[in-house]
């Protein structure tokens, strides 16, 4: 479903993506694990079309993201690892203007929104407007949104990034069962082993833009001899702090947060 | 086509949500109208040159209608910043359809801040010397509004944050209205002045503005219509090109 081939991406001097490989056949749950900067977020910008990459190869059930943008992101939901939501509109306005991005048409719209927003738990709130969400709700929007027009490929870039232990149980829960239903491959990135070890059924470890490990949780830590999928990725990656340099979108947060924003 | 009619939905949808910024942006062109209309009045009639309330009540409806529709089409800006660009990218939309539904969401917004303003003005004391005209008045909000939304669509486009935005501010919207004669007549200025002036579209727009209202103009209303439709197309061009690039 997803082929990857010898990809890479520079910015500048610095090189994010090194020579990264790696095959998912469909129906498998996939996790990157990587520290920070280690080039998760750059990898998936370029499967989802947001990014080029520089050389290499990449096949989206076949089609090449760069060329057929559009067929390939038909093809997949997404959930970026900040938020995406439009912080003004409601719930049910946020799912609808999704489901009109995606030509999904407006009755099965509906309907899906309706099932969607009960199973993610915000039905009652859905004519409320975003912004007035908890850290929580708003995640679990953002899931129940890119579900709205039935992907073949889920992409989730650090999704439980600052959920508390329930919701992260509850959406992992859910994400193994629309993958087991509904036969949805995934793709995921996050820093949490415990997460990996537990949804994933192959994992890619990835240090500085290159993948070092890769294969089920047991396999990595047979090949490190370590007892723990977090003692395996330390022996893989070592055990330094990284710094991820701040963008320009961080940077512009700031700004925005001391002359408080519009939202 | 339905991608084009939902972002123009949302942009209206949050203008209607967001009185607090309707309120505030009716605040300066009341000002620049009390101010300068009764304050410059005086000097105005005695240099022979009639009622000033009559005379920049057009241009205070260009003005709104300029930094409106800037401010809406920068307004991409803070998608970028809050995440909901990035939606819109991975979404299976041509970029074209993205980009149009947002500017046109922008020049709606615009027009109807002017047609505010436009009121404001009639309570203020400004009498339109032929109401017959006042159709041809709101076509020329429309080409202002579209203009300038693209305009602000593809400043958004490049920015990538807000000390960027206060740069154009300064240097690209303020003199834009300063030098478009929405202010002062265009007639005997200093040779620089006229030809700076001459190469600011809104000085076309307001222009096209008075003489429907008023009937006064400088260049005519073809003229005005013409040089503002090419700028419109222009933008819309160079907008387009650049949204197509924009990379998070």
């Amino acid at each position: 479903m997803i082929h990857v081939k010898d990809l890479m991406k520079k910015f500048g001097d610095f090189t994010a993506v090194d020579h990264v490989s790696f095959d998912i056949p469909a129906g498998e749950i996939f996790a990157f694990l990587g520290p920070n900067g280690a080039g998760k977020t750059t990898t998936i910008k370029m499967l989802t079309t947001l990014l080029r990459a520089d050389s290499g190869d990449i096949r989206i059930d076949g089609l090449d993201p760069a060329r057929e943008s559009n067929e390939v992101r038909r093809r997949f939901g997404i959930v970026f690892q900040d938020a995406s939501l439009d912080g003004d509109m409601t719930a049910w306005e946020n799912m609808e203007m999704h489901g009109v991005f995606y030509h999904v048409p407006r009755k099965i719209r509906q309907e899906r929104t309706e099932q969607l927003l009960r199973l993610f738990e915000l039905w009652d709130r859905r004519n409320d407007v975003v912004k007035l969400f908890s850290g929580g709700m708003k995640r679990r929007l953002e899931i129940a949104r890119s579900l709205l027009h039935t992907p073949k490929i889920l992409f989730l870039d650090e999704p439980t990034l600052g959920l508390d232990p329930q919701t992260r149980n509850q959406l992992w829960t859910q994400v193994k069962h629309l993958n087991q239903t509904e036969g949805v491959t995934v793709f995921l990135t996050t820093h949490y082993m415990d997460e990996a070890d537990r949804v994933a059924q192959r994992i890619a470890v990835i240090d500085h833009g290159k993948i070092v490990a890769i294969g089920s949780s047991a396999e990595l830590k047979q090949q490190t001899g370590k007892d723990s999928l977090e003692e395996a990725f330390l022996a893989l990656t070592g055990s330094s702090i990284r710094d991820e340099a701040a963008n320009s979108a961080d940077q512009f947060r700031q700004m925005a947060k001391l002359w408080g924003g519009r939202r | 086509m339905s991608a084009i009619y939902i972002l123009w939905l949302r942009e209206l949808k949050r203008y209607v949500r967001s009185r607090a910024q309707i309120v505030a942006s009716l605040g300066q062109p009341l000002l620049y109208l009390i101010a300068l209309g009764f304050g410059m009045g005086p000097v105005f009639q005695k240099a022979g040159q009639g009622n000033y309330v009559q005379f920049i009540a057009p241009g205070i409806i260009a003005m709104t209608v300029l930094f409106s529709s800037v401010f809406s089409g920068v307004g991409l800006l803070w998608d970028r910043q809050f995440g909901f660009l990035k939606e819109t990218l991975v979404a299976p939309v041509p970029r074209l359809q993205i980009m149009l539904g947002r500017t046109l969401g922008a020049a709606t917004v615009a027009c109807i801040q002017g047609l505010l303003v436009a009121m404001v003005c009639l309570i203020a004391g400004f009498r339109p010397t032929n109401w017959a005209a006042i159709p041809m008045a709101i076509g020329f909000m429309v080409l202002i509004a579209s203009l300038f939304a693209s305009l602000g669509t593809a400043i958004g486009a490049i920015l990538e944050n807000i000390q960027g935005f206060q740069l154009i501010m300064s240097f690209l919207v303020m003199p834009i209205f300063f030098l478009s004669g929405a202010l002062y007549p265009l007639t005997n200025l200093p040779f620089v002045l006229t030809l700076v002036t001459r190469a600011d579209p809104l000085t076309y727009g307001v222009d096209g503005l008075r003489s429907t209202l008023i009937g006064v103009s400088t260049f005519g209303l073809a003229t005005d219509a013409a040089v503002l439709l090419v700028g419109i197309t222009v933008l819309l061009m160079v907008g387009s090109r650049l949204f197509a690039r924009i990379q998070v």
